[in-house]
Parts: structure tokens; sequence; C-alpha cells
């Protein structure tokens, strides 16, 4: 495991405040919703990443917790009229029970058995999605009104939804960090690396796979849910199997096990689709093209191999 | 309820069923050669049908070829995938397997859906076929009867092939111990694009067997594979004839529940992957690997 360089490092602190002026600055320079949806979906890789770069759980289901959150979380704001909060709230509450259950039945095998399973049980809630009478079926949850943050900034101004998604996202960033370089995340890689010796160590391995499991399902909820009242949808795409392939790939894609690389990988997958979307060209054909060569050239991913390229060039000066 | 309907779908489910296990008896012969979980394996029966299709609207083959020719042309696609592909990450991680099958089941699908849009194309029953008998309690079609006893002939020739020929042997070596089979001379890299090619086929197969019931289009196999996955994690990929038992028994509890609860009929497959996970976590017959 590559530590992320720390906050003493002189070229880390540029980059981060690189990014912080990037961020910012960006509303200003594109179109908002755009970029609320990218924030969405990196949120969405960032949290699958911990489950994925620092457990080494592959999940193929994570739409489900995405999807069943922007049910929830859009059901609250059109139906109850509940505020912006209380709406994230509830949507961060339900992928986080739904991830218990599932994560529960799912970490009683391993390997490729837990992808499938994982995959299976979101098929399950993707035609529960289909049939349930409140999520509208095939038409799925539209015009959802967004409400305010804070009960004080009117959200249907999109700068103002940028600049709260963003607080979202570094908040849950932020978070992110903290889980994965405090003990727990330790544990978490020392279980990822070596199952049998950590729980000879005395780490109850599946215990640990489980609190892992929900906390990646909660933050995948509170992106689900965000992204349903900033763009005031919720369909069966976002329970769909793609989405969950989708969320694989912009992790992959960036950089397994990295900060930043799920977000880097979001926003390059984010684009290439709304590209696409106007260019008549098969997006499915050219995104699993992305996936075979990423798989096949750089498995490390973007951030991934910039990081191990940095420190190649560093271990070259300091003999 | 009439027993009419009852058996009708209790039919449907047996087809359901025998399309399984040829699905996860080809999964099973990858993985236990490859180690990879080929997750693009819906892609392949939809492929099988499709060519099926297509061999009839553009040169006139007629059905009964198509079952031959386009397993061979699936099975012949799977092999180029192997060999161009899949073979170079055998070394690494299992994941790695069912990630890059999985960006193969995203291009081949997304390139067929460009090429032939979503919408269903029917494929007449043949000729030979059509028609059916009235056995009294219910009204068998012929050829709803010829799927069933194709696939189980299909299903029974591969369970031979693997157990009691010269070239199921060398497999079976692979299987177990790729190194030392192979230093005995057997050329193990070409057996591992034989058995993806041979794989794939039989989803082929089963593409070609469930066009003239089910519409020809590039989305069929999507939803498939997953059901397929849970039946794997049911029963395990352990012994042949355990995988095709376990697919016939599921097929038929999803057309039962069909009649009994229709609303949950594509949800009861992976209920009772649940319930097997929360009793027996390893499978009904399966051991770990």
């Amino acid at each position: 495991m590559t530590p992320t360089p720390g906050p003493r490092d002189p070229l880390a602190l540029l980059l981060y405040a690189g990014a912080a002026v990037l961020l910012v600055g960006a509303p200003f320079f594109f179109y908002h919703l755009f970029l609320t949806k990218v924030l969405c979906y990196a949120l969405f890789a960032c949290a699958f990443n911990l489950l994925l770069g620092s457990c080494g759980l592959l999940s193929f289901g994570h739409a489900a917790y995405f999807g069943a959150a922007a049910y929830v979380a859009g059901h609250a704001a059109k139906v109850w009229g509940l505020p912006f909060e209380a709406c994230l709230a509830l949507g961060v509450m339900a992928s986080a029970l739904l991830g218990t259950i599932f994560g529960y039945i799912s970490i009683r095998r391993q390997g490729i058995y837990f992808a499938m399973i994982t995959l299976a049980l979101a098929q399950m809630v993707y035609f529960l999605a289909l049939q349930l009478p409140f999520t509208g079926a095939e038409d799925g949850l539209t015009a959802i009104p967004r409400g305010k943050a804070l009960g004080l900034f009117e959200l249907d101004n999109p700068l103002v939804l940028y600049f709260s998604t963003l607080c979202i996202f570094v908040g849950a960033l932020t978070l992110i960090h903290r889980i994965t370089h405090s003990t727990f995340g330790q544990i978490l890689r020392a279980i990822r690396d070596n199952e049998p010796r950590a729980i000879s160590l005395g780490f109850e391995a599946n215990r640990y796979k489980l609190q892992a499991f929900v906390l990646s399902a909660a933050l995948v909820g509170l992106a689900g849910a965000n992204k349903a009242i900033a763009f005031k949808l919720a369909t069966l795409t976002d329970v769909h199997w793609s989405t969950s392939g989708s969320v694989i790939l912009m992790t992959l894609l960036g950089g397994l096990g990295t900060l930043l690389g799920p977000f880097v990988g979001a926003l390059m997958v984010v684009t290439l689709e709304n590209y696409l979307a106007d260019s008549g060209l098969p997006i499915n054909a050219v995104i699993g093209g992305i996936f075979i060569l990423c798989i096949l050239l750089f498995r490390r991913g973007i951030v991934g191999e910039a990081q191990a390229w940095l420190e190649g060039a560093r271990s070259h000066k300091a003999p | 309820m009439s027993t009419q309907a009852l058996f009708g779908q209790l039919l449907i489910g047996l087809i359901n069923g025998s399309f399984y296990a040829m699905m996860s008896l080809g999964l099973a012969i990858i993985f236990g050669l490859l180690g990879v979980t080929n997750i693009a394996q819906g892609a392949f029966y939809m492929m099988g049908a499709v060519f099926s299709w297509l061999m009839l609207r553009e040169l006139g083959i007629g059905y009964f070829y198509a079952l031959l020719l386009a397993p061979i042309a699936v099975g012949l696609v799977g092999a180029a995938v192997e060999k161009l592909l899949l073979s170079r990450i055998y070394k690494l991680d299992h994941m790695y397997g069912l990630l890059l099958t999985f960006g193969i089941l995203m291009f081949i699908q997304g390139m067929f859906v460009y090429w032939l849009q979503t919408a269903g194309r029917p494929y007449p029953v043949p000729r030979e076929l059509a028609g059916g008998f009235n056995l009294g309690f219910m009204y068998l079609p012929k050829y709803r009867a010829w799927v069933v006893l194709a696939s189980l002939v299909i299903c029974f020739a591969t369970w031979f092939a693997i157990e009691k020929t010269p070239l199921g042997r060398s497999l079976r070596a692979a299987t177990e111990n790729p190194a030392l089979t192979r230093a005995f001379g057997v050329n193990v890299p070409a057996l591992m694009t034989i058995g993806f090619g041979a794989g794939v086929a039989l989803a082929g197969a089963a593409g070609v067997l469930a066009a003239p019931i089910y519409t020809v289009s590039p989305l069929m196999g999507a939803d498939l594979i997953i059901v397929v996955f849970a039946i794997i994690v049911i029963g395990g990929m352990g012994s042949i004839l355990g995988s095709i038992i376990t697919s016939l028994s599921l097929g038929l509890l999803e057309g039962l529940a069909k009649v009994v609860y229709p609303q949950g009929s594509n949800m009861v497959v992976f209920v009772i992957m649940i319930a097997v996970l929360l009793i027996k976590p390893a499978g009904l017959l399966g051991r770990e690997r």
C-alpha cells in the first residue's frame, strides 16, 4: 500500500491547493449541473472504493444502495415534503439499513462468490423498484422538489446547488480519508492482505467487513440521495446493474485504493458519457472497450500510475 | 386455477431451467479451467440467438443447421476472445477475470444494440416442430418438448465428453493441476482456448434453442446471467450433474411461482439464494474454491 502523500509534503499541499481552486472556480467556467453530476458520481465512486480499495471486497451491486437512497430521498421530498437535510438523512438511513442486511448475507462467501451474491441481491432490488407502488416503475420519480439547504439557500439556484453538493462531497471525502487512515482502516487492509492471519491475531474479520460494507453503503446512499434531489429524478437506471458496473469502472480507471482516483475516474466517465450522448456512438460499447483496455494495460488506474511514477522519480533522486 | 395453466407454466419453468443448466455448465467448465467467472456468458447466449436469426434471414440457413453452426461460430468468437484478451490476465487475482469479462459483455452487447437496436425480432418455429400434442391434462407444443429434450441431450453429451473422452481427460487434468499436466506434454494454453470456446458455445446453443420461444434481441441475455449466478451460488460449480439438477429444479420453482405468486416470480431464485446462504453458507453442493 502506497501511503497518500501527507499534508506536510510540499507537493501534496500544492496539489490540494490546486484542487481547491479548481473546485471553487469550476462553476464559473462549466455548466453547473454537469459539475454537480460529476461530484455525485465521484462521491459514489469514492464510497465504493472504501470497500474495494481498503477491504478488497468487490461488490457488483452498489447501484442498489445508490438507487434505494435516491428513491427514498425523492419520495420524502416529493410526497412527504420534508426539508432537504431530512431527505438526505432518510436516504442514507435506507441504504445503510439495506447495506446491513445485504452485507450480512454476502460476506458469508468470499472472492468472486461475494461479487455474484451482491449482484444477485442488487438485481432483486431492481425488480422491487420495478414493482413497488411508490417508485413509479418505468417512469421513476420525477419532478422531485429541491427545497432549501439549511432552510436558507434556494437549491433551485444552480450555483447554490453546486456548492451545497461540493460541501457534502468534501465532508464525505474527509470522512473517508479519516476512516482509511484510522486503526480501523489498517485492520481492514490487514484483512484484505491476509485474512487468516488477521483472524489468528484476534480480529473478527467478518465484523470488520460488515462495518466497512455498511459505511460504504451509507456513503453511497448520501451520493444517491443528493443526486435524486439535484436532478429531481430517481429512475430504474439508478438501481440497474449497469450503474454498478459504471462505478466499478470509475474507480478502476481513476485508481483503485487511492483517495483521488475515483474522483478522476468519475470525472472522465461522466464527461465521456455526456460527450458520447450526442455523438451517436454506442456509449456502452465504448465504455466496455475502455474497461477492457484499463484492465489489460493500466490496472493501477490513472492516479495509481501517476503515484507510482512519482515515487519512482523520487527514489531515483534520493539514493 | 386450471391444470392447463399450471402445467404450461411448469413446462416454461423446465425450459428456462434447461437454459440455466447449459449456461451454468459452460460457466463451470470455464471457471474450472481458466479461473474466470465469465459474466459475458449472457452476451454469448444472445449471440447464438442473433447468429441463428441472421443465418435464416441473410443466408436462408434453416433451424437445424443453425443449431449446429451458430454455436460453432459463437465458440470461435469465444476462442478469439480468450486468445486475445483473457490469456493475458491468468496470473492476476480472479477479480480481474470477472471485471475483464464484464468489459467484454458491455462491448459485445453495446455493439449489437448499436447494430440491431433493442427491438425484439421473431424467429419462426421450424416446420418440423410446429404444432403439438394434446395430453389431456395439458397441451404440449412440440417445439417446447424438443427444447427440453435437446438441452438434456446437449448437457449429457457435455458430461460424456468431459468424463469419458481423451480430450475430456486432459481437460480435467488441466483443471486439477495445470503445471503438472503441462509437464506431461499436454498443451494447456490450447486446452484453455478450447475450454473457453466450448463453454461459450454451450451458451450459444441455449441461445439458438431460445430463439423461437423468446424474441431475438440484443438484450435477451442481460438479466439471464444474474439468475445463473444466483443458481451457481446455490448449487456450486463442483459437479456437472449437481448443477444440472439445481438449474432444472430452480427453473421449475420459478414456473410454479408464476402460477402461485406471479409478482414475485422473478425474485424467487434470489430469495432461495438468500435462504441457502443463511442456512448453509457454502452452498447446497459446493465446496469453496
